[in-house]
């Protein structure tokens, strides 16, 4: 049996589907893999990619950034909530990569949470875009 | 003289005729746009229902509790109010509804004894309350109709800023809400403290045991604001849908109406043209016969003319 995966942003729901396993990484906890059959399980995210792989010949898995957010898992059921969530197809490389770029510019300068959190955002957003060189066997095209 | 009447009326209709063509593109427009706004509602639905959930399960878990988000009770002495209404009128009572609700749930907290903090959705309510010289704590244009989770995000930071530090102590959002394209409703509800009753209800029965990262109290801490947010986002939405059908609804009569006074108009416009027309030619008949006549006793009139003449 599979996993029934649901990514959900407040606007609307990203993926639904089943699939093998998903990666994410929560906060404080690092990165975590659910598998069918996973105890319960409830982590706050922070900004990362998250990763669906789906089952065998349903093709590539699926990637997301994720800006902050919820996991639930609870009887093979993954709900991934959050805020801001963006698929793989649906992220601006350019933009991504210009914020990332001024984001950069910016922390040498002034350090605060702010611009700390708008570098991650654009490093995410170009790591599952695969704007990126792959990082960790993530996502390459 | 004949055709002043007529042209007036004339000028008239065209400019009836012209304003219904607005009216009819406004009407045809909200309709469109209030599939699309139902559409984004049921699209948040996932979201709000889901966040409510975790909350559900993280209360079973015997997460702390005592969140000021969750309502541990304290004197209220300020109240907060989240009034959403339109950026734009041409919407029949729709602004004007909720308005005058915000306005009376004010003056009934202030009649107790509290003091009010206001905060603001749409061009159309600021504009009133600032008339009439309310204090306004915040207010936000240009959102009503397509309002984003962002938009959301920046209208609940504005009241759950001071609600955690203290400074108001309950927060009343006041919007509309969308049944369906025939019936919207205006309502008064609570947004902060949240209503504890779904939560504790779900307390009584042992769930799960779960594992947390990171402890249960922390995603809480992290997980109340999100909730808020999503329940003022899907506020938003019902109002936007409910502004949408509002206008549908009045640029509908607003048609009809332009369709009815073109009739009777233009009915008055043909009867003075008629008229006119009749009462051209009587002169025409009046003047061959008085001419007919002339001829025939021509000689009569002129031996008079010329009696009168010496």
């Amino acid at each position: 049996m599979a996993l029934q995966v649901e990514l959900v942003s407040p606007e609307r729901i990203l993926y639904s589907g089943e699939a093998d396993m998903v990666v994410c990484r929560t906060e404080g906890g690092g990165e975590i893999a659910f598998l069918t059959g996973h105890a319960p399980f409830l982590g706050a995210l922070t900004i990362a990619q998250v990763k669906v792989v789906l089952p065998e010949g349903r093709g590539q898995p699926q990637l997301a950034a994720v800006h902050g957010g919820f996991v639930e898992v609870r009887d093979n059921r993954v709900i991934i909530l959050s805020d801001v969530a963006e698929l793989a197809a649906e992220i601006d490389v350019e933009r991504a990569r210009r914020s990332l770029a001024e984001a950069e510019r910016q922390i040498t300068t002034v350090h605060d949470v702010e611009v700390e959190a708008r570098l991650r955002r654009a490093h995410v957003r170009l790591e599952v875009a695969g704007g990126l060189s792959p990082v960790g066997g993530g996502g390459a095209h | 003289m004949a055709g002043g009447k007529e042209r007036i009326l004339r000028r008239r209709i065209r400019s009836i005729q012209s304003t219904k063509k607005i009216t009819r593109a406004m009407e045809l427009i909200a309709a469109s746009r209030i599939v699309r706004a139902q559409q984004r509602v049921a699209a948040a639905r996932p979201y709000s229902e889901q966040i409510t959930e975790v909350i559900r399960s993280l209360a079973a878990s015997g997460a702390q509790l005592n969140h000021p988000l969750l309502g541990a009770e304290r004197e209220v002495r300020k109240v907060g109010f989240v009034i959403i209404a339109a950026d734009r009128g041409l919407c029949g009572a729709y602004n004007s509804s909720v308005i005058r609700a915000g306005e009376r749930a004010l003056q009934a907290e202030v009649a107790r004894g509290r003091d009010y903090s206001l905060v603001l959705v749409g061009r159309k309510a600021v504009s009133y309350f600032r008339y009439r010289r309310y204090r306004i704590d915040a207010a936000f244009e240009g959102m009503s109709d397509q309002p984003t989770y962002e938009d959301a995000r920046q209208v609940a930071a504005a009241v759950i800023e001071p609600f955690e530090t203290g400074d108001i102590d309950q927060v009343q959002l006041v919007y509309t809400q969308f049944l369906s394209a025939g019936t919207q409703r205006v309502q008064v509800r609570r947004l902060m403290p949240l209503d504890t009753g779904a939560v504790a209800e779900a307390t009584g029965e042992l769930r799960a045991d779960y594992e947390y990262e990171p402890d249960p109290t922390e995603i809480l801490v992290k997980l109340l604001p999100r909730y808020v947010e999503a329940r003022l986002f899907a506020a938003m939405l019902d109002a936007a849908a409910s502004e949408h059908a509002a206008r549908q609804r009045a640029m509908k009569s607003a048609t009809d109406n332009a369709e009815d006074l073109i009739v009777r108009l233009t009915r008055v416009m043909n009867r003075a043209r008629q008229d006119a027309i009749t009462t051209e030619i009587m002169e025409i008949v009046g003047g061959a016969e008085a001419l007919r006549h002339t001829r025939q006793s021509g000689a009569e009139v002129l031996s008079s003319l010329e009696g009168a003449g010496k």
